[in-house]
């Protein structure tokens, strides 16, 4: 029995700053100490707050410290642990503002949020399935198989008013009631742990720091509709998240709580892992099926849908890791309870993984129907640098990006929709004045053009022509009615190609079309990018009057574009310039500008 | 796993090791000095026996935690007993035994052990 738990982040973003060696400096000197018997140290998943990783948080104080490093330990210890006084110029700023430290929950980092889906992560140890026992867990999966009958489980689903968390927000259940009714001998339940938008982990995390929630949840579906199989299909890029499943698959064998005769109910259930190679087209839920058959990963025309023809022809449900992490607690807290949060047709909470030009990087969990406003100047801490915020994306390359005259309005499923955006999976990126929309446009195209598979035409060839126009266009040499041209093969994807890559595609052009047209417009007729980023069309020059010579930046200079004597103004030859901006950054006069 | 009574057998077993990681407002506060004064007299088993036993008997409501140096360092061990709308109530010279004595009295009976608090001690040696 520990009197004191040293909590310490061990998810992906902590995990690549040193939250490893921080583990076991922290045992050693711990050990060193004769603390041993009386200090746990236990590694969790993520806490949210990437940005001030390594974390580590000390219970039952609760005290909270960031950006950990391996030399603070000894006095951590021995201050903290061994005398209690806490260690409070390593704490969170945020948290020793006033005399008295400001508890976790207080910070306007935490403060908003409502943790659901990520509720164990930063609280257990995720390869302990006794202490996700200890929150509650599988008592929804106990519940379900001595008290309920399939119908109630999902009559319960379609009252909580869950929608799907992968990004198109379909009922869940609903999506499990259609499995139900197809009568077959085998069916299947799989579970979209294929994360591939860019900016987005919050699947990844709750994989690392709460895997049992999904199985659970994977079993209750299993029942639900009939099947006794379930397939987890994961990228082989997230390696903690598949140790942490593999290791949570083998001791809820080990308890019973997957395989024969589960709660004596005479219901069979098990998990197999499948390892996805990292296309993002296997995130589309046939093309993930037929990726498990052990076929390429292409998608193959609907209908006929998975819930009547699916994984090995057979009737399967198939829903993203967030969705399956809310069902246990929607099972033991009641329907009510959860469609008491949220918005009318979104219902509950959702998990947002923040990045961009936002000063809390990291994942945040929030009731649908919270601002964007609330999100990024209250929870995400403001832009760094006192700059203006300019659009947000959501959804990954599916998405669109959200202006700042929406700033204020309410996120879910469907206001997202009407302006032009969608939820996506919940990747979120803060843009501020120094991004060039069209650039923003054309990442995202690239990316597509990238990962679309090639089986059909619209798509294979309609993305590589629109990247194409938006060279063009950033390059200073289109014209006018290549954005028609642009418009129109917009539609046409969006109408014409086969899955839902393909069809989303568009949205990060016609988003930005839609509402800054005019930096569009300033790229083709005035050959400028507004924001500055566009290498074709910048110009790097020299103050002549600020200029004093030092010469600094002409030997910073990779292309020797630089010229001029000591003392006197320097020039830059635009032939050779290569636009890097290094002199720019090493100017301590600021007298380089771009144009 | 047989049945849901073997479930929540282990969640029971769990649910005090697992409840250390929260804060609540409502929650008693029981604070034990662990400075060198406190360590010195003894103050180390002091806190681990009662941070076991609110554990072990699954104390959800009550946090068990240590502080520097209260400064009354001859009275050390000093534990204190801070319940939300109360009065400060402080222990010393504790002992695990007499902590236990604290624990089943005060935190869960809700009787003051008047005998081992500040105020007694100091009358004591008047």
């Amino acid at each position: 029995m520990y009197r004191s738990h040293v909590l310490v982040c061990g998810g992906t973003g902590c995990t690549s700053s040193g939250s490893r060696r921080i583990i076991e400096k922290l045992k050693k000197e711990i050990k060193a100490q004769g603390l041993k018997e009386e200090v746990g140290v236990v590694q969790t998943g993520c806490f949210g707050l990437c940005a001030l990783g390594p974390i580590m948080i000390v219970y039952p104080e609760g005290s909270f410290y960031s950006m950990v490093q391996e030399d603070d330990i000894p006095e951590i210890v021995s201050e903290h642990l061994l005398k209690g006084r806490v260690v409070k110029r390593l704490l969170y700023d945020e948290t020793t503002k006033t005399e008295d430290i400001l508890p976790l929950n207080e910070t306007t980092f935490y403060k908003k949020q409502k943790r659901v889906a990520l509720r164990n992560c930063g609280v257990i140890n995720p390869e302990n399935i006794e202490e996700y026992i200890g929150t509650g867990g599988y008592e929804a999966l106990g519940i379900v198989l001595t008290e309920k009958k399939p119908e109630d489980v999902i009559q319960i689903l379609l009252d909580s008013g869950l929608r799907g968390r992968g990004g198109a927000g379909f009922p869940t259940g609903l999506k499990w009631k259609f499995a139900a009714d197809n009568d077959a001998e085998q069916k299947y339940v799989c579970c979209n742990a294929d994360e591939g938008d860019p900016g987005a982990f919050m699947d990844r995390s709750v994989l690392e720091g709460d895997p049992h929630v999904v199985l659970e949840a994977m079993a209750i579906a299993g029942y639900a509709i009939g099947a006794s199989q379930g397939y987890i299909y994961v990228r082989a890029e997230y390696p903690i998240a598949v140790k942490r499943l593999e290791i949570a698959i083998g001791q809820a064998r080990e308890y019973g709580l997957l395989g024969k005769d589960i709660f004596s109910s005479g219901f069979d259930f098990d998990i197999q892992l499948r390892l996805g190679a990292g296309a993002f087209v296997c995130g589309e839920e046939t093309a993930l099926m037929t990726s498990i058959e052990g076929n390429r990963g292409e998608p193959r025309p609907r209908p006929p849908f998975p819930a009547v023809k699916g994984l090995f022809q057979r009737p399967t449900i198939l829903n993203n890791v967030e969705t399956y992490a809310n069902i246990p607690q929607i099972i033991v807290k009641g329907p009510q309870w959860f469609a008491s949060m949220g918005t009318e047709k979104s219902k509950g909470t959702k998990v947002f993984a923040l990045g961009g030009k936002i000063n809390n990087t990291g994942l945040v969990e929030i009731p649908m129907g919270t601002t964007l406003r609330e999100i990024v100047e209250e929870i995400g801490g403001g832009i760094p640098g006192d700059k203006k915020f300019k659009a947000a994306q959501t959804g990954g390359p599916s998405g669109g990006c959200i202006p700042a005259e929406h700033f204020d309005v309410p996120i879910d499923y469907d206001n997202l929709l009407a302006i032009g955006s969608m939820m996506g999976s919940g990747g979120l990126i803060v843009m501020d004045e120094d991004n060039c929309m069209v650039d923003i446009a054309k990442f995202f195209l690239e990316f597509t053009v990238d990962e679309s598979c090639g089986k059909c035409t619209p798509c294979r060839v309609g993305t590589r022509r629109m990247l194409e126009i938006l060279e063009k266009i950033t390059k200073g040499q289109a014209v006018l009615e290549d954005l028609d041209k642009l418009e129109e093969l917009c539609y046409h994807l969006k109408s014409n190609s086969l899955c839902a890559l393909g069809q989303t595609a568009p949205n990060p052009v016609l988003s930005t079309l839609r509402y800054f047209r005019e930096e569009y417009v300033a790229h083709i007729v005035d050959k400028r990018c507004p924001a500055g980023v566009c290498k074709a069309l910048l110009q790097y020059r020299i103050d002549a009057d600020k200029c004093k010579g030092c010469t600094l930046c002409a030997r910073v200079c990779p292309a020797d574009a630089i010229t001029g004597s000591v003392k006197e103004p320097h020039m830059i030859n635009p032939e050779k310039c290569v636009k890097c901006g290094a002199c720019m950054e090493k100017c301590r006069f600021g007298a380089i500008y771009k144009e | 796993m047989k049945s849901l009574e073997e479930l929540r057998a282990i969640r029971e077993k769990m649910q005090g090791k697992v409840g250390v990681r929260t804060e609540n407002e409502g929650q008693t506060r029981v604070i034990v000095g662990m400075a060198t004064c406190g360590i010195a007299s003894g103050a180390r088993p002091v806190l681990t026996a009662l941070s076991d036993a609110v554990q072990e008997q699954g104390l959800l409501n009550i946090n068990v935690t240590q502080t520097g140096c209260i400064g009354l360092c001859q009275y050390e061990p000093i534990v204190e007993v801070l319940e939300p709308g109360k009065e400060k109530v402080t222990y010393v010279k504790m002992t695990p035994e007499k902590a236990m004595e604290v624990l089943r009295m005060h935190l869960l009976d809700g009787q003051v052990v008047t005998k081992y608090t500040l105020g007694a001690a100091k009358r004591g040696t008047e």
